[in-house]
């Protein structure tokens, strides 16, 4: 079973880096009409007034999933600036460590990057009641995620989907081994 | 954790790899707790358009939506009250609660929920 796992996982991997070449410029990514999404209504007024995905969607950094656009680099190449708060008193927090997560040896290893996160979200919508902010408390596994816990609150629904393991399982062992500081949560520049 | 479970999971986030024939853009948010007893169409919460102008943490801290479908008890009141999508549509920071159809442009008759291309999540989904 757990063979079954790592082929399906490396045939991902595989089917992904085929598909997006790092750098290269996606072929063709196309969104549906509103009027033939199946949520809403055709026959509503607000067709033709509302925008349409594809209008806003294709001028950011493509991605073959989701959205099909890279909301991380959108947001580093400055296409897009969207606000932090609406009350220029509020508290912005931002966080610029990374996590290693290696406790399965049959998978690449996980880079948590807080510095992506925290650039979108407040600590509040992780911790403390979906992640303990202690390394290695949180016993994460894939099983949860694919159920919407964990990392899959966010990814599968609104952040990049699950189907992108090597986002996540980023880091190979050999890499990391190299060098054992950077293991725990250690800060990255 | 047992190794069938995990391979099962596997599967399924394969069988969600290829499209399916009617998916809303991916992170749609659709809200029928009230709307088809209401007699309106139910709401469509477009993320992608949102998240280009306001970071998650906007809504999800700042302003106390629960990132959970379902789990605000949103009622046309709250909205006009200033509550909710009222905190922002209400003619300032966005147009106002007189335009219906706008935010009421959903199917009549779907469940409340994220909608949307690669969807894996939401317990009991599977
Ligand atoms: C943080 C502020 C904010 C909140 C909260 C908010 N919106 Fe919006 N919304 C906006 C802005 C800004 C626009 C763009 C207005 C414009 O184009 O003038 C918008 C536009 C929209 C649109 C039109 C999209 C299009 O295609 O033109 C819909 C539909 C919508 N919002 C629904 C909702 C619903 C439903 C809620 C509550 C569940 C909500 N919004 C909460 C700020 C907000
Ligand atoms: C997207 C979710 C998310 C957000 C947002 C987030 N964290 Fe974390 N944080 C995590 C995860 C996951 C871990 C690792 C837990 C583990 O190893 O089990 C972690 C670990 C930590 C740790 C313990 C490890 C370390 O580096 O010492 C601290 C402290 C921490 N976070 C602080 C913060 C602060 C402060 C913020 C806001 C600026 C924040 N986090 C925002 C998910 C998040
Ligand atoms: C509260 C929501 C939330 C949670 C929980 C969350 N993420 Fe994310 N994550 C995001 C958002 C938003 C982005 C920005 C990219 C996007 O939207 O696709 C992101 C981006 C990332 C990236 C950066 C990808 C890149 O292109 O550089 C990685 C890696 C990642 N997440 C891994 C994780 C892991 C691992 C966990 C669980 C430990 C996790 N995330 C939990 C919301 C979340
Ligand atoms: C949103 C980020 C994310 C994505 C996408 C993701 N994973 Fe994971 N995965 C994790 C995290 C976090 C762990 C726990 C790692 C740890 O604690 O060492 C994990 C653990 C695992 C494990 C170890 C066994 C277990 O029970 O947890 C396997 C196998 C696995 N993932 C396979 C996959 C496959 C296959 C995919 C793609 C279909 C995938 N993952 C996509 C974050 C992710
Ligand atoms: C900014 C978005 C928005 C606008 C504009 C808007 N609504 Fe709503 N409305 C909602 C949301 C969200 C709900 C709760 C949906 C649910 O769970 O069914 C709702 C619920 C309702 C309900 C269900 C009963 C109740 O009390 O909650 C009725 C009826 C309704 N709206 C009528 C209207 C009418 C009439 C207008 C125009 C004058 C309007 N709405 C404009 C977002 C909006
Ligand atoms: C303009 C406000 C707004 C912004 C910005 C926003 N959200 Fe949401 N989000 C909502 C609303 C409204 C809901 C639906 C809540 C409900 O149904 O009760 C929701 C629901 C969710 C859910 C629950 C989906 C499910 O499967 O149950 C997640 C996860 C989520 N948002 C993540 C995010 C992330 C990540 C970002 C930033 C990239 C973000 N949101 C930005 C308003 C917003």
């Amino acid at each position: 079973m757990r063979r079954l796992v790592l082929v399906v996982f490396a045939l991902l991997c595989a089917g992904a880096a085929a598909q997006a070449p790092r750098g290269a410029p996606l072929v063709e990514r196309s969104w549906l009409p509103l009027a033939r999404d199946g949520v809403h209504d055709p026959r509503s007024p607000a067709i033709g007034l509302l925008q349409e995905p594809g209008s806003a969607l294709s001028a950011l950094p493509a991605d073959t999933a989701g959205n099909q656009v890279r909301w991380v680099e959108a947001l580093r190449n400055g296409s897009i600036n969207p606000r932090t708060s609406l009350r220029p008193e509020a508290q912005v927090r931002l966080l610029d460590s990374d996590i290693y997560m290696d406790r399965y040896g049959s998978v690449p290893v996980v880079r948590f990057p807080h510095r992506e996160h925290t650039l979108w979200l407040d600590c509040g919508n992780c911790h403390e009641r979906l992640f303990k902010s202690q390394t290695g408390a949180n016993n994460i596994s894939m099983l949860r995620i694919l159920q919407g816990e964990q990392c899959g609150q966010c990814h599968g629904a609104v952040a990049f989907p699950l189907t992108e393991c090597s986002r996540c399982h980023n880091t190979p062992r050999a890499t990391l081994n190299r060098a054992p500081a950077a293991r725990q949560g250690a800060n990255v520049p | 954790m047992t190794g069938r479970a995990l391979a099962g999971a596997a599967l399924l986030v394969l069988a969600a790899l290829t499209p399916s024939a009617a998916c809303a853009e991916y992170g749609d948010v659709l809200l029928n707790r009230y709307s088809d007893q209401g007699g309106v169409r139910p709401v469509v919460f477009p993320h992608w358009f949102h998240r280009i102008r306001f970071r998650c943490k906007v809504c999800h801290d700042q302003l106390g939506f629960e990132m959970r479908a379902g789990a605000n008890d949103v009622r046309m009141s709250d909205i006009i009250e200033g509550r909710f999508c009222g905190m922002c549509h209400n003619n300032d920071i966005a147009w106002g609660a007189e335009r219906c159809d706008l935010c009421h442009s959903g199917r009549p008759g779907l469940k409340s929920g994220v909608y949307g291309g690669h969807q894996t999540t939401g317990p009991g989904r599977w």
